[in-house]
């Protein structure tokens, strides 16, 4: 775990005083309205449909105890007791008033979390593969070079204003848990000659052009990442689009000008920018960095506490099963904690869950907890012997939903319960998809999928990566949920293919379930999951079973 | 080549450099827009003016990677940005390499020194001053 040094915590006081005098200022006529916004933005308050939103960052996924602890106090002291997690491993709190920012952004401040440049046109909180660490495919850690990237873009002051918002992930693994290749800018560490750098893809993207990132530089050395990524984002600042806010994203900017062209750019930019950081400081930073991450020591004691649960408990066979992810340590395991129980809003735990969540990381999980993009928590270094007690407690929370990886495991938006943004309703969808699959016991036997649903076009809840992707339109005031197939968002990144005609709100959940029996009639087996069908078959089939009046009218 | 600054036309716009509020001095400027290219810039780098930088709206941030291209192009004389730029974007164009920042009388009434000089201190507080090069 990253810990704040004098610097950090002077630097976040500062800025947490700025703020306060933003907030006096605005009242007394020194800020126009037009002029606050973007100053409240980058520090993480929007203004949504029905109240104030702070988004708090959790930098790469990575907190402590005691930083969940203060995430929970901060739901009962100053919201309604509970805080939503996001596909951009923030936490939102969806009620909190004006005057009362400042002293969150103080109480946030005094365990090392902050708000700043979760939102507004800014380069925004760096998401890193949530097994950081812990997975057993990773060639680096991920988090030094993230913390680093957020210290470098923290108050960077040429990118404050920029053309709209640009969003960093980055992965240490192959199989890629963090969705680099729909950023704005991914990275993905590699190994070369035993060299570690890094492949940077520019110009993913999800929202209304949906965009895969392309490979800018195959091969960036440590020495050169700073003033590589930082040439980058000055070009994209310097001429990206500005006239049009959907046309404003990086993406737009490799779509208008070429790749190749964009390369010459920012490689003329680099040779300008690289003697900034001649000094090696960024080099020797990283490393400092690189000591707060070494892995915890990790014990060897046997396994049989948890060996003879899981031969004599289904239920905690059934947990394990799903939730449970191989650690690199032997007898460790990654515990993904579940926030998608059926009925409930996907990512959203109430301050007691969270203090829950965090006496067993400090108890049993080497005092960390992660916040995965897809809006679960997870105790990444786990010993096997403490399982069952953590599930019993999980279960007594609440927590222990045994659905990672499953239909019930949905991304969701906000969506028009909450967001000014939205077009339709995402929440109540993603509920009664998961009522209705816990119902029809289907849920296991359908295995791994990955349904995600946004609520308008902006797709915060990366539909176009689901495997089964769910748009929620406004269609002349009724809502209209378009369906995308075969989406995916690791290493083989692909956009999903429209079904065809969207479906009624009361058409949906019936229409997903014609999807998941049509693939369970075609899978050649049980192993075929829901996407490899989808690649063999493509899809017509669905088409086929959901459309069926077409196919009539076509005879 | 033919130089391009000209004397400032006689305005009651306000320097605003560390030390606070000052009015205008009158220096020889050449004045380049928010959307000047690098040929632009390097026509630029031999005057002997002070280069203005236009700020046509404070949320449009390029004049701040303007200047910073201008400095590691080796411009060494006076920049200055000019026009809506806010108190609170004081230190991020002085990082950026600006010297000072010119306002209207309207906005320097409406934010006036005392806020500009809160954030004088520029240098302290700077995640940049630990990773760049001294």
């Amino acid at each position: 775990m990253y810990r704040y040094n004098e610097f950090d915590r002077d630097f976040l006081a500062e800025r947490n005083r700025q703020f306060r005098a933003q907030v006096e200022r605005r009242i007394d006529g020194s800020l126009t309205e037009e002029e606050f916004k973007p100053l409240r933005l980058m520090n993480g308050l929007y203004l949504q449909l029905h109240a104030y939103m702070l988004r708090v960052a959790i930098p790469y996924g990575t907190l402590n105890s005691a930083q969940m602890r203060q995430l929970a106090y901060l739901a009962e002291r100053w919201d309604k007791g509970y805080g939503h997690f996001t596909t951009r491993q923030n936490i939102q709190y969806n009620w909190p008033r004006l005057s009362d920012v400042p002293d969150m952004l103080d109480a946030l401040a005094e365990v090392g979390l902050h708000a700043i440049q979760t939102s507004g046109n800014t380069i925004r909180n760096v998401t890193a593969d949530h097994f950081a660490g812990a997975a057993a495919d990773e060639v680096a850690d991920p988090r030094p070079v993230a913390e680093l990237i957020r210290q470098w873009s923290t108050d960077h002051p040429e990118f404050q204003f920029m053309p709209r918002k640009f969003k960093f992930a980055i992965t240490g693994a192959p199989n890629d848990r963090a969705v680099t290749a729909a950023h704005d800018i991914g990275l993905r560490i590699v190994e070369r000659g035993g060299e570690i750098g890094y492949t940077v893809l520019v110009g993913g993207g999800l929202g209304r052009t949906p965009m895969i990132g392309k490979v800018l530089a195959e091969f960036i050395p440590a020495e050169d990442l700073l003033p590589y990524l930082e040439a980058t984002v000055a070009v994209w600042n310097a001429i990206g689009r500005r006239d049009n806010k959907f046309k404003a994203r990086i993406k737009i900017l490799v779509h208008e000008v070429g790749l190749d062209a964009l390369r010459a750019e920012v490689e003329e930019e680099f040779t300008l920018r690289k003697p900034l950081y001649a000094g090696g400081r960024d080099v020797a930073l990283l490393e400092e960095i690189a000591g707060h991450f070494a892995p915890p020591e990790f014990e060897t004691t046997p396994t049989e506490t948890y060996d003879a649960a899981y031969a004599s408990d289904p239920v905690f066979r059934s947990w394990a099963d799903t939730n449970l992810a191989p650690h690199r340590a032997d007898g460790y395991a990654i515990v993904t904690v579940s926030l998608k129980k059926q009925g409930d809003t996907p990512g959203d735990a109430t301050a007691d869950q969270m203090r829950v969540m965090a006496d067993l990381a400090e108890r049993y999980a080497h005092d960390e907890l992660r916040i995965s993009h897809e809006q679960n928590v997870i105790l990444p270094h786990v010993h096997k012997r403490h399982l069952p007690a953590i599930h019993a407690a999980l279960k007594a929370a609440g927590l222990a939903t045994a659905n990672i990886g499953l239909v019930s495991d949905i991304i969701a938006c906000p969506g028009m319960d909450y967001c000014a943004l939205a077009t339709a309703r995402s929440i109540p969808v993603a509920q009664q998809i998961a009522t209705r699959f816990d119902e029809l016991k289907l849920e296991h036997e359908i295995g791994p999928l990955k349904i995600k649903i946004s609520g308008c076009i902006n797709a915060c809840g990366h539909h176009h990566v689901g495997h089964i992707g769910i748009l929620g339109l406004d269609r002349a005031g009724v809502e209209n949920y378009q369906i995308t197939l075969g989406g995916d968002g690791t290493e083989d990144a692909v956009i999903g293919t429209r079904t065809g005609p969207g479906f009624a709100y009361d058409e949906i959940v019936g229409a997903v379930e014609t999807i998941l029996k049509t693939y369970l009639s075609l899978r050649e087996d049980p192993s075929e999951t829901f996407l490899q069908t989808c690649r063999r078959l493509g899809i017509a089939p669905f088409k086929a079973a959901l459309y069926p009046e077409a196919k009539t009218r076509a005879a | 080549m033919k130089d391009l600054a000209a004397p400032e036309a006689p305005t009651d716009t306000i320097l605003v450099t560390d030390t606070g509020f000052c009015p205008g001095d009158g220096a020889e400027v050449l004045d380049l827009p928010a959307d000047a290219d690098r040929a632009a810039l390097a026509a630029a780098l031999t005057t002997n003016a002070t280069i203005r930088v236009a700020f046509a709206s404070f949320a449009d941030g390029r004049g701040f990677t303007l200047a910073r291209r201008l400095r590691q192009m080796g411009f060494a004389g006076r920049l200055r940005a000019s026009g809506h730029v806010l108190a609170d974007q004081y230190a991020m164009a002085r990082r950026s390499g600006f010297d000072e920042v010119e306002i209207d009388a309207a906005l320097a009434a409406r934010q006036p020194e005392e806020q500009w000089r809160a954030r004088a201190d520029w240098q302290a507080h700077d995640h940049r001053s630990r990773l760049r090069a001294g």
